[in-house]
């Protein structure tokens, strides 16, 4: 983006990069807790579409995020069992499901651009800009932005 | 800051709530000798303990104080005004240990302003010494305990001595001194280093000082961990429980039994270390009160119900300041000032009602004022102004939306002090406190009668007892509190599923209960083998409504902890809460509150009627109705309690007989009475609704029945048509309301009085006293159908009137709940008058309990009937009429 930081080369950001939908996402380490793989998810009636349901990890109640349902993804294979990424806010704990987990990456931080023109809406809602791999577009999660939501969200 | 000087902030700031509250009482009851001693000996710990520590300004002053109530026990007047000057004494105590808690030493200042008046009062005592004034001395200032013991004076009698002053000094080291605040949180700061493990039952001990209260001190996070702790035991404790369900006989069965006892008896003993009645929340009220009554020129009344009531202390701490705002925001803005309400033709006192009371798992909080109500206009001009709503959409609101907007952040501002009359003020703050222990707040208001708001607080933060179900599959805990009874339904036995419309019901000795099907309710019906007329019925009781919840499946119950929803699901009304079970699966706890929301009849809405009779002393109780179509498009309505049964009569097998219709059924022949306008169709099913009594049923033939509403039943406009009582605004509609009385003898002429007429071969008369218009319009022609006179009274001091007036009455029938005086009080008066002493009274009463039955033997009645039990009321009249009869 800008050039502020070249001097300082050690500006790194650590990503726990997971795919969903065949998209490369990384979130950025600082924020995530742990990767697990649901159990005993417990589904929420009422509850909105995005809300996988919840689940008990180490005697701790998870709120899950079904990651497709947010990004208005179609829904998985539902013989494949997703994995959970773990994040928290304001001292509640949250379960991202995604397809796969993928490699810890380290990347610079004047690499990430943001977000392309081209990019799905509803996946650039949920950007907090992107990085360019070799041969594919990693969008970073913002963590926050994706558990901004709303309650009248009601399914139906 | 020391240990000891820590110490001695907490337990005086503890004292002084003590001390403050104590005075209160004691100015509106100067003779009570026992309070006196109890301010009296508590300020004079505080001084002997600012003495000991070397805190001169505060011993000069609590000593000057002590002075003055010396008098008062000396037999000095106790005016408002030395009732004032103390507390301002109090207060400036309280502002010196603020400073020394921030400081660490006692501020510089002079009292000798304060000092002066209070020893200026004290001497203005014509019965006292008028040389027994010599505390405030300079060399009080610069006193040690030493050059005190020698300054003091004679003791008085009941004074303690040095010695015994040193001793509670002591003692105070270990044990709490103030009984009636022991376990109130002190000052905030002081509360982070210490608070009093036990909890306190019973507010005021009468001598509580010296009387040893085993207790220590612990720092509240050793509870929360240990709480955290216990927790996780529980669950641990749930998970083995759950595996020895599975195999059957281990040997293991025998200690995790025991291991699950002692656990449970953990669980509780940390629960109740951690539960404080909430009275300790309205300890400074009662001061705070006194005190805007008298700077605002208002008779203010504070009433505490519940103050029992235990919650979390977490809890506590938390709703403590917004209660104590809401009550400011009640004598503030909400009570007028004696001529205004004068003018309102209501007593020149107000009232600001505090009750605390569980709840279907919640504890719920009301406080409620008879002032003027909210301001609708203004707080619609409010929102407007702020943009929260534009005119079009307000327009539309009803009163009750366009209340809560007090309640949106911004809408009070500094202007909406002066500018808006009703409340407003800070209401936004106190919903972010409510909301962050996952509460909620309402308000109703009814202008010129008061208004009250309700908080209602789930127990998030407890263990509590919930019944296992299952529905569509998934598993969901209801909380045992609300739960009355299970039954099992099923096709063709006693208890089975009967629909009105699309309503399910079950109608369940002899009442009609609606039903819900969690599973709809919670939109997971998986359409699977829902048998409508079989399943399980978890029978709820929330406030005064009862209901039943269908379930597939009943499981057990197991202790539960309730977690809170995340903040992402707790919009979701229908769970209160989840949890972790003992297989390690979570789960949703079910909100009874919001099933009852869900069924129409919003609980809430009935909690604040209720609440608003009580605050108004006036209005009806709430009645279920049966909602139907005969004769015009116009609904009309019945009390469901009439009603024995509903039938579906196939029109085939209705038969004309000596012009009249008949129909067989069960085994006997039913006439039919046609309402107005009702015409039998030709095929098909008529409805019908059946009345049953003494073993004769009469079935009264309608178009269609719509549906069961509870509501408050408030018959505005009398009717002079024959049949129908009058008509009320039932689901916002006008109904009428039908007369059974009128009906019935249609059927069989001697429908009311065919076998009462022997008893009443002589006229006997009857006082009945009832404020409802309903019911002395429905129960007026039954008593004169059964040959009695009827004399009418629509309060109890009607009633009192009318049995002074010189007319005899044989018995006398009153309604329980009545305002200004209730029935226990009629009677209680009556009772008392020796010229009425000898007649029998009769409650009615919507309320039947053993403690109301026995409330009511005490107040002296005769008999308590149930309002709808005819049968049994003209037999309990008989009875005593008949006693009469005998005895005369």
């Amino acid at each position: 983006m800008t050039t502020v930081n070249q001097a300082n080369e050690s500006a790194l950001t650590e990503y726990v990069t997971a795919t969903i939908g065949g998209q490369l996402f990384g979130l950025p380490i600082s924020r995530v807790q742990d990767v697990f793989k649901p159990e005993r998810l417990t589904r929420v009636p009422l509850a909105s579409n995005d809300i996988a349901g919840v689940l008990n990890l180490r005697g701790r109640i998870v709120t899950a995020i079904d990651m497709r349902a947010r990004l208005k993804l179609p829904k998985g294979e539902a013989d494949r069992r997703p994995m959970a990424v773990g994040v928290e806010l304001r001292g509640e704990s949250y379960g991202l499901l995604i397809d796969s987990i993928g490699e810890v990456m380290k990347l610079p931080d004047e690499g990430r651009e943001v977000n392309p023109a081209n990019l799905d809406r509803r996946t650039a809602e949920l950007s907090a800009g992107v990085y360019r791999l070799d041969g594919q577009l990693m969008v970073v999660l913002d963590v926050d932005r994706v558990l901004e939501i709303a309650p009248d969200k009601l399914a139906a | 800051m020391d240990d000891l000087l820590c110490e001695f902030l907490t337990e005086t700031n503890e004292s002084l709530d003590t001390v403050d509250n104590q005075l209160v009482r004691f100015e509106q009851d100067p003779n009570n000798a026992k309070i006196l001693d109890n301010i009296f000996r508590l300020v004079h710990t505080i001084k002997g303990t600012c003495g000991f520590l070397g805190l001169p300004r505060l011993e000069a002053l609590a000593h000057a104080a002590e002075t003055l109530m010396g008098k008062f026990r000396d037999g000095m007047a106790v005016t408002g005004e030395a009732v004032t000057l103390i507390l301002s004494t109090i207060d400036r105590i309280k502002d010196i240990l603020g400073q020394l808690e921030a400081s660490g030493t006692e501020p510089e200042g002079a009292d000798a302003d304060l000092i002066d008046a209070l020893h200026r009062m004290a001497e203005r005592d014509p019965s006292g010494p008028a040389s027994d004034i010599p505390e405030a001395t300079p060399e009080c200032e610069i006193a040690g305990t030493l050059t005190y013991q020698i300054l003091e004076r004679p003791l008085r009698p009941g004074e303690v001595s040095l010695d015994d002053l040193e001793r509670a000094f002591r003692e105070t080291e270990v044990e709490s001194i103030a009984p009636a605040s022991q376990s109130a949180p002190a000052a905030p700061a002081a509360s982070k280093l210490v608070a009093t493990a036990a909890p306190k039952k019973g507010e005021d001990m009468p001598e509580g000082d010296r009387v040893a209260n085993q207790s220590i001190r612990v720092n509240v996070d050793t509870l929360e961990h240990l709480m955290t702790m216990v927790s996780e035991l529980v669950l641990t404790r749930n998970q083995l429980l759950e595996i020895s369900r599975r195999h059957e006989d281990t040997e293991f069965k025998v200690p995790l039994q025991r291991l699950s006892n002692v656990t449970a008896e953990l669980q509780e003993g940390v629960m109740k270390t951690r539960m404080q009645p909430i009275g300790n929340a309205w300890q400074k009220l009662p001061r705070i009160v006194r005190d805007l009554s008298s700077e605002l020129g208002k008779q203010i009344e504070l009433e505490m119900h519940g103050a029992d009531t235990e919650l979390d202390r977490q809890v506590l701490d938390l709703v403590k300041d917004p209660l104590t705002h809401m009550v400011r925001n009640s004598a503030d803005h909400g009570l007028e000032t004696p001529a205004e309400r004068i003018r309102a033709g209501k007593p020149e006192q107000g009232t600001i009602r505090l009750s605390a009371y569980h709840e279907g798992g919640h504890i719920i909080i009301c406080i409620a004022d008879n002032g003027r109500g909210l301001d609708t206009e203004r707080i619609k001009a409010k929102a407007i102004q702020n943009g929260l709503a534009t005119e079009a959409e307000i327009e539309k609101m009803t009163d009750a939306q366009i209340h809560k907007f007090i309640f949106a952040p911004g809408f009070s501002t500094a202007a909406a002090v002066t500018s808006v009359s009703g409340r407003g003020v800070g209401m936004d703050v106190v919903r972010t406190n409510i909301d962050q222990i996952g509460g909620t707040i309402d308000i109703k208001s009814v202008t010129g009668e008061g208004s009250s708001v309700i908080i209602k607080i789930p127990l998030t933060l407890a263990i509590v007892s919930a019944l296992i179900v299952e529905a569509a599959g998934d598993r969901f805990a209801i909380p045992q509190l609300s739960v009355v009874e299970l039954v099992r339904a099923r096709a063709n036995s006693e208890h089975r599923i009967e629909r009105i419309r699309d309503t399910p019901v079950l109608r369940l000795r002899n009442k009609l209960l609606p039903l819900m099907h969690l599973k709809r309710l919670l939109k997971i019906d998986d359409g699977a083998d829902s048998d409508p007329e079989n399943g399980f019925i978890v029978v709820t009781q929330v406030g005064n409504q009862t209901f039943g919840i269908v379930v597939d499946g009943v499981f057990h119950t197991e202790e539960i902890v309730v977690k809170p929803m995340s903040t992402m699901l707790r919009h979701i009304g229908m769970f209160s809460g989840n949890t972790i079970l003992g297989d390690g699966a979570v789960i949703m706890i079910i909100d009874p509150n919001g099933i009852a929301h869900a069924l129409g009849a919003s609980v809430v809405t009935q909690q604040e009627i209720a609440d608003e009779n009580a605050a108004r002393a006036g209005g009806a109780e709430q009645t279920s109705l049966l909602v139907f179509r005969a004769g015009s498009d116009q609904p009309k309505a019945v009390p469901l309690a009439l009603v024995t049964r509903l039938e579906e009569i196939a029109v085939a097998k209705i038969e004309i007989s000596d012009g009249r219709h008949m129909v067989q059924y069960r085994e006997q022949l039913m006439p039919l009475v046609r309402m107005d306008g009702v015409s039998i169709g030709t095929d098909g099913t008529q409805p019908v609704l059946v009345f049953a009594d003494d073993g004769r049923a009469a079935g009264l033939v309608v178009d269609e029945i719509i549906d069961i509403v509870e509501e408050r039943l408030n018959i505005e406009v009398a009717s002079s048509r024959s049949g129908i009582l009058g008509s009320a605004i039932i689901k916002g509609r006008a109904t009428d309301v039908i007369d059974i009385g009128h009906f019935l003898p249609m059927a069989f002429s001697d429908w009311f009085r065919r076998k009462e007429m022997r008893a009443a071969a002589t006229a006997r008369s009857v006082l009945l006293v009832d404020d409802s218009a309903f019911f002395r319009n429905m129960l007026a022609p039954v008593l004169k159908a059964a040959g009695y006179q009827v004399r009418l009274a629509t309060n109890a001091q009607e009633g009192l009137v009318a049995l002074r007036s010189g007319q005899e009455f044989d018995a006398i029938l009153t309604d329980i709940e009545m305002p200004d005086m209730n029935g226990f009080e009629f009677a209680e008066t009556v009772r008392s008058d020796d010229r009425l002493s000898g007649t029998p009274i009769i409650a009615l009463s919507s309320m039947i309990s053993p403690a109301a039955i026995e409330r009511g033997r005490q107040a002296g009645f005769h008999d308590y009937v149930a309002k709808f039990d005819r049968p049994g009321l003209i037999a309990a009249l008989k009875e005593q009429t008949a006693e009469i009869g005998r005895a005369a």
